[in-house]
């Protein structure tokens, strides 16, 4: 019988977990060979461990899905950073210059880089009515497509009643595009309020889940307005204008991975409407 | 942010599988990541030189967790299976099977109360140490080690529960009556 210090139940404990140095670990096997009762336990709690990294041993061999990309997610951060500075909150609450130089520069870098649209850079000063659109649509998309429950107020099934609606709120005539060929299914849709009256968010989304919107509503000014793309955090929007209707693509995915989708809703609701 | 990502980027996968283990829905779990991910970012350079990136995430992460928890059952959205179910209701008659089915662990596991089930899971499956596990959580390493063992002990009740009866020990351990069995003869 060794004269070791006695096992204690942290010692099991600690021998299922195999954080025990040697010395201890063998004494622990002495007391467990003389021991049924506890070498019981410490044999159904060793295959419980087992049990659940096997269970839970897959998630971690999953692709990490884009939007925990780290790499995009600290873009999306400089991002933040560099509009920041531009609304001038920056030097009205006296942030260290030096902060504000290095947001500057980042800002060159990545507007360098090519992945920054220049519309986003006139946001706070001067907001165009594309870029108000697309800032409805931003919005709201993040409030309805983060919700689960009820991200639409009529869905696909009934199609031609939610578009007698929109069109008679919006009061002219409505479509939407059939995205079903680049799978994406229609949700259906609400009506939102914006600072221009009534618009229209309807919603797509994919097999995995994925939602993309399409904010509508009527423009101020009759007549068309060419693509543009639009990034707010993790948020990309594709906006244009069709005979005084504004149209914004919005989705949690880049502008540019969006632009396929808005030329082919684009092309479908020339020939609708 | 070059050690940011050298340091973070591997840490995502085994976060996100504690993520789903502690709240079960893929997309909720995959949204706690995410917030976490983002405040890393936003507080990476608040972060103690000489801290350890994993047990600073896991503590982000596992407090965004609980937080998300709590509000959830304010809310009366979500009930976690250990507030409103009577143990009893869970357990199923012994049947043949000794297998342990992944559902069945996972099942197990949510009946555990949240305090429990977060030890289990870090030490168990995350291999953190108990002194890690102790910062993530916030409390005493034997804390950590009590609720251990208080962990292992339901769990393998549960489990028990749904495999073959173990043999009556010498009341060292409480075991739950097998359902039925007492409770038949008297009965009778």
């Amino acid at each position: 019988m060794s004269a070791g210090r006695p096992i204690t139940e942290e010692d099991l404990q600690a021998y299922v977990d195999r954080a025990l140095d040697a010395k201890r670990q063998a004494e622990v096997e002495e007391y467990l060979a003389t021991h049924a009762d506890a070498a019981e336990r410490v044999a159904a709690y060793t295959a419980q461990r087992a049990a659940l990294r096997a269970t839970l041993a897959p998630v971690v061999e999953e692709p990490v899905p884009d939007r925990l990309n780290l790499a995009r997610l600290i873009e999306a951060r400089r991002h933040r950073h560099a509009r920041a500075w531009l609304s001038g909150a920056g030097a009205a609450s006296g942030i260290d210059p030096w902060r504000t130089i290095a947001a500057a520069l980042a800002l060159l870098l990545v507007g360098g880089a090519g992945g920054w649209s220049m519309h986003g850079m006139a946001a706070k000063g001067a907001m165009t009515p594309v870029n108000m659109l697309t800032q409805e649509a931003m919005d709201n998309y993040r409030v309805y497509a983060a919700d689960t429950v009820r991200p639409v107020e009529m869905r696909a099934g009934e199609q031609e009643q939610l578009l007698r609606w929109i069109s008679k709120r919006l009061e002219r005539p409505v479509a939407v595009p059939d995205l079903s060929a680049s799978g994406y299914r229609f949700m259906g849709g609400r009506l939102v309020a914006t600072a221009h009256g009534p618009g229209a968010l309807f919603f797509y989304d994919d097999d995995s889940g994925n939602r993309i919107a399409m904010m509508v509503r009527p423009m101020k000014q009759d007549g068309d307005a060419p693509m543009t793309e639009h990034q707010k955090d993790t948020v990309g929007g594709v906006t244009w204008c069709n005979r005084g209707l504004g149209y914004s693509l919005v989705a949690d995915a880049s502008p540019q991975s969006l632009h396929p989708l808005a030329d082919e809703a684009r092309r479908q609701l020339k020939a609708k409407i | 942010m070059q050690d940011m990502m050298r340091l973070v980027e591997p840490l995502i996968p085994p976060l996100r599988r504690y993520a789903r283990a502690l709240v079960k829905d893929h997309a909720t779990a995959d949204d706690l990541v995410q917030d976490c991910l983002e405040r890393a970012i936003t507080r990476w350079h608040q972060r103690r030189a000489d801290g350890d990136a994993r047990t600073w995430l896991f503590t982000i992460l596992h407090n965004l967790a609980v937080s998300h928890m709590r509000q959830n059952r304010r809310r009366g959205g979500h009930v976690a299976l250990d507030d409103v179910v009577d143990e009893s209701m869970i357990a199923r008659p012994p049947t043949q099977e000794d297998a342990l089915h992944h559902t069945d662990v996972m099942q197990a596991l949510h009946t555990l109360p949240e305090d429990q089930r977060s030890v289990l899971l870090l030490v168990s499956v995350e291999d953190l140490s108990y002194a890690e596990a102790a910062r993530v959580l916030d409390i005493p390493i034997g804390t950590v080690m009590s609720r251990l063992a208080r962990a292992r002990e339901k769990l393998s009740r549960k489990m028990e529960g749904a495999s073959a009866p173990m043999s009556v020990k010498d009341g060292a351990t409480v075991h739950r009556p097998v359902f039925g069995a007492s409770l038949f003869r008297r009965v009778k």
